[in-house]
């Protein structure tokens, strides 16, 4: 397992574990992040933060301290 | 006979709005909820039998039932039937993505379950065929055990079916039976907890007894449906609505359930969710026949320069210096237009009125006050088409996506950029401009630091003081005019940060944004979008800011003194009586002279002046006299009328080109003691505090607005006028030792 931030562009993975406080972790669940669910690291922005991921057939982004909390394998 | 309501719902980027336009034929009202600054968009369907008149309700674009912003809030409120003047919803329409199905059926799925009259609209069939997902919308209808009808809103596709849909539901009266469906497959212990507490909201709240199921869960599952201690009654967004209740021994039974779930390890946050998302998954496998997709989408091609490390950012830095320089420059005709437009109407009014008080209000007080109005609409109008045409394209969320890193040094958004950046134009469109941002303390933030970029309001100032007080030359007025600029960007940036560490400061808000495909936009939408939020501000700041004008004319007006009035009616008699006829260029310009001296000292003699003189102490520590005073006093109006006021005091006359003979005006001016007024360091000084006061009526009306209350913008105009006297005194303190 290693953290999802740590993908290269293009590279694909399964989420296994999102190490966000379950309080805080709603909204990105109920976009369909989930454990178990395919992801493709797509870029970072040009100053390295955000990432851009794509899942379920449309793309997302989010900071890389989230990113580091999702563990993939 | 009460119309028939149809509710259309959606995530965002479905394609909703497009097909409410399409619908109602691009004529429906935009409004605000009561209390809340959402935008409301309601219309009739066009076409729709007169007997049976159909009323269009387009719902903020909502990614779930478990809100986030005050915009989802209201979604799910009205969904709920919690909203007080938004009636019951007679028919649902979920607009769906066909491109994106599985996320945007998680929401549709949560509001089928609601238990209304619900029609799902597959929407973009197009797009989703193009990336070889093929949808049998049959067995999807089946799937789902509501109606389906696929479209391609913007092209007009499958209208027609839809509008039939809703007239024949429209004009079949009674009560139409609603098969109730569940979209989850939950763990026993969990359908047992959400069975009891759906029960138990049946028995306390009959009304609404269809929604129990669906309200059960969320409260089973969502911990922000639930109201607690800790609930936050200010604004909030999470909160629940005054008839939503819930009695104490209910709240017990939820809290106990999650507490019995927690112990036999299931997660009541994460079960519903994951058990939704099966589910979902299990029926897209059903109806989607997929084809291999095209090697690169167009969407992904787009992206690939607009996000590249090198071309991304210069596209950005492009794309913002064409809206800034079209806001500020493109601005500037329609402005002047207007200007001379008023100027015109006030003079022909003036003149076509006996004088005396009355004509002066109307003049200078109420056509003025509007004038002053009004001539922000330009900036106003181009500012929303932009954002519009950002919006519509789908590039905005790119630039939030470029941004993000470096607002989140000073703890702020990606999406907070682009009102800050406006605000150099004018932090009006500005502030209305913060809507987009989503989490209420960065939004706030946002709306609290925009003044404090230097707004094109702030350059005649900054124009007439580096004139009069800045050596004119080696380039100073220019590097003058820049530190100004850098200084309010910096003030902006340390204050959010500021703010975000102590008044503002929330659980991190965390950056979960979509991306959604490019798209060509709808330029009538977007005009009519423009036009919607401009006459709302025309409307509604509108109103605060004609009446403090009428105060501001009355102070810079009254008391009048009738000593003075006789002293120059007969100065004017004089000179008539010695004045040949027709006057010598000679005697029109003593005649100029005696007018600008007549306006001066009664302005000197207003209630306007003598607060200049009443605030005199407070200004003495910054190096400024009474006369600035009364600028300072009279332009909190708006800061250009520092300009005009200080023509007014000095007696050049009032007229805003006299910039240049102002400044000559000023060097001239000596203190009492025999030291010029205006030195560098003066200049310095006040230009540093107009760099970070607040000074502008029209702004404080606006974030009354945007804000409900009357807390921030007075708060705001407290923290930015301390902090201009505090930097305005450090500066003159400061140069003062140093010697200048």
């Amino acid at each position: 397992m290693r953290p999802l931030s740590s993908l290269t562009p293009g590279e694909r993975a399964v989420v296994a574990r999102i190490d966000i406080p379950p309080e805080q972790r709603g909204r990105l669940l109920e976009m369909g992040l989930l454990p178990g669910t395919p992801v493709e690291l797509v870029r970072f922005a040009p100053l390295g933060d955000p990432v851009e991921i794509k899942l379920r057939n449309y793309h997302l982004s989010l900071r890389k301290l989230e990113a580091d909390k999702i563990q993939v394998h | 006979m009460k119309p028939f309501t149809v509710v259309l719902t959606g995530n965002p980027n479905c394609g909703k709005t497009t097909l409410f336009n399409a619908l109602t034929g691009l004529r429906g009202r935009v409004g605000n909820y009561a209390g809340v600054t959402v935008e409301r968009k309601e219309g009739s369907l066009t076409g729709a039998d007169a007997r049976f008149p159909v009323t269009l309700l387009d719902l903020p674009g909502t990614y779930s039932l478990s809100p986030q912003s005050p915009d989802e809030q209201i979604a799910r409120d009205i969904l709920f039937q919690r909203v007080a003047d938004v009636p019951a919803p007679d028919l649902v329409v979920v607009v769906v993505d066909a491109s994106n199905l599985q996320r945007n059926l998680y929401f549709a799925t949560q509001v089928i379950e609601l238990g209304h009259p619900t029609l799902l609209t597959l929407n973009m069939v197009d797009v989703a065929r193009d990336r070889g997902h093929d949808i049998d919308t049959d067995a999807l209808s089946k799937a789902l055990g509501v109606p389906v009808i696929p479209m391609v809103a913007s092209q007009g596709e499958g209208l027609e079916p839809l509008r039939h849909f809703i007239r024949s539901q429209a004009s079949s009266p009674g009560t139409r039976h609603v098969i109730p469906r569940e979209f989850n497959e939950l763990p026993e212990a969990f359908g047992r907890e959400a069975q009891a507490i759906e029960t138990a909201l049946e028995r306390h709240f009959p009304h609404r007894s269809r929604l129990a199921a669906a309200e059960a869960l969320l409260l089973l599952s969502d911990e922000r449906a639930l109201p607690t201690d800790k609930t936050n009654t200010d604004g909030n967004t999470n909160g629940n609505t005054a008839n939503t209740r819930y009695p104490s021994a209910l709240i017990e039974q939820v809290l106990s359930a999650r507490r019995r779930l927690e112990a036999a390890g299931v997660d009541w946050r994460s079960t519903a969710i994951e058990a939704r998302y099966a589910r979902l998954f299990a029926i897209e496998q059903h109806v989607t026949r997929e084809t291999p997709p095209p090697d690169e989408l167009l969407s992904d091609r787009i992206d690939r320069v607009v996000t590249h490390r090198v071309w991304g950012p210069l596209i950005f830095v492009t794309v913002m210096a064409l809206m800034f320089q079209s806001i500020f420059w493109l601005a500037k005709y329609p402005m002047d237009g207007i200007e001379a437009a008023v100027d015109a109407l006030a003079q022909w009014v003036g003149s076509s009125m006996p004088p005396g008080d009355l004509n002066d209000l109307i003049t200078r007080g109420a056509i003025a006050g509007v004038g002053s109005v009004v001539i922000f609409l330009p900036q106003i109008c181009l500012l929303f088409l932009f954002i519009g045409l950002l919006e519509d394209t789908g590039y905005m969320s790119r630039a939030a996506f470029l941004m993000d890193r470096l607002m989140s040094r000073v703890g702020l958004h990606g999406k907070s950029f682009i009102p800050m950046l406006s605000s150099f134009a004018c932090a009006i469109p500005g502030i209305m401009a913060t809507r987009t941002i989503e989490t209420r303390q960065d939004r706030l933030a946002t709306i609290l630091v925009a003044p404090l970029m230097s707004c094109s309001a702030r350059l005649p100032v900054y124009t007439v003081l580096i004139a009069a007080c800045i050596p004119q030359r080696n380039g100073w007025p220019g590097l003058t005019l820049l530190m100004m600029y850098l200084l309010g960007i910096a003030g902006a940036l340390g204050m959010a940060w500021i703010f975000k560490k102590t008044l503002l400061r929330g659980e991190p808000p965390m950056l979960i944004l979509e991306l959604p495909p490019y798209k060509r936009p709808m330029l009538g939408a977007v005009l009519r979008q423009m036009w919607d939020r401009s006459k709302l501000f025309l409307k509604r700041a509108g109103t605060v800011i004609l009446g403090i004008n009428i105060l501001l004319w009355f102070l810079a007006t009254y008391p009048r003194s009738s000593e003075l009035q006789q002293e120059f009616d007969q100065r004017h008699a004089q000179w008539k009586q010695a004045a040949s006829n027709p006057p010598t260029s000679a005697e029109s310009e003593t005649l100029k002279r005696l007018d600008q001296e007549e306006a001066g000292e009664k302005l000197r003699q207003s209630f306007a002046g003598r607060l200049g003189r009443a605030i005199e102490p407070a200004l003495k520590p910054l190096g400024f006299d009474w006369k600035i005073g009364i600028g300072i006093v009279t332009s909190f109006a708006a800061r250009e009328v520092f300009v005009s006021t200080l023509s007014v005091v000095y007696n050049v006359g009032g007229d805003s080109e006299n910039t240049a003979s102002l400044a000559e005006v000023m060097k001239s001016e000596r203190r009492d003691d025999g030291r010029k007024t205006y030195t560098p360091l003066t200049g310095l000084t006040l230009m540093v505090f107009y760099v970070f006061a607040m000074q502008c009526v029209s702004t404080v009306a606006v974030v009354r607005r945007e804000t409900n209350s009357w807390k921030w913008p007075l708060f705001q105009t407290v923290y930015m006028t301390s902090l201009a006297w505090i930097l305005a005194f450090l500066t003159y303190q400061v140069g003062t030792r140093l010697g200048f």
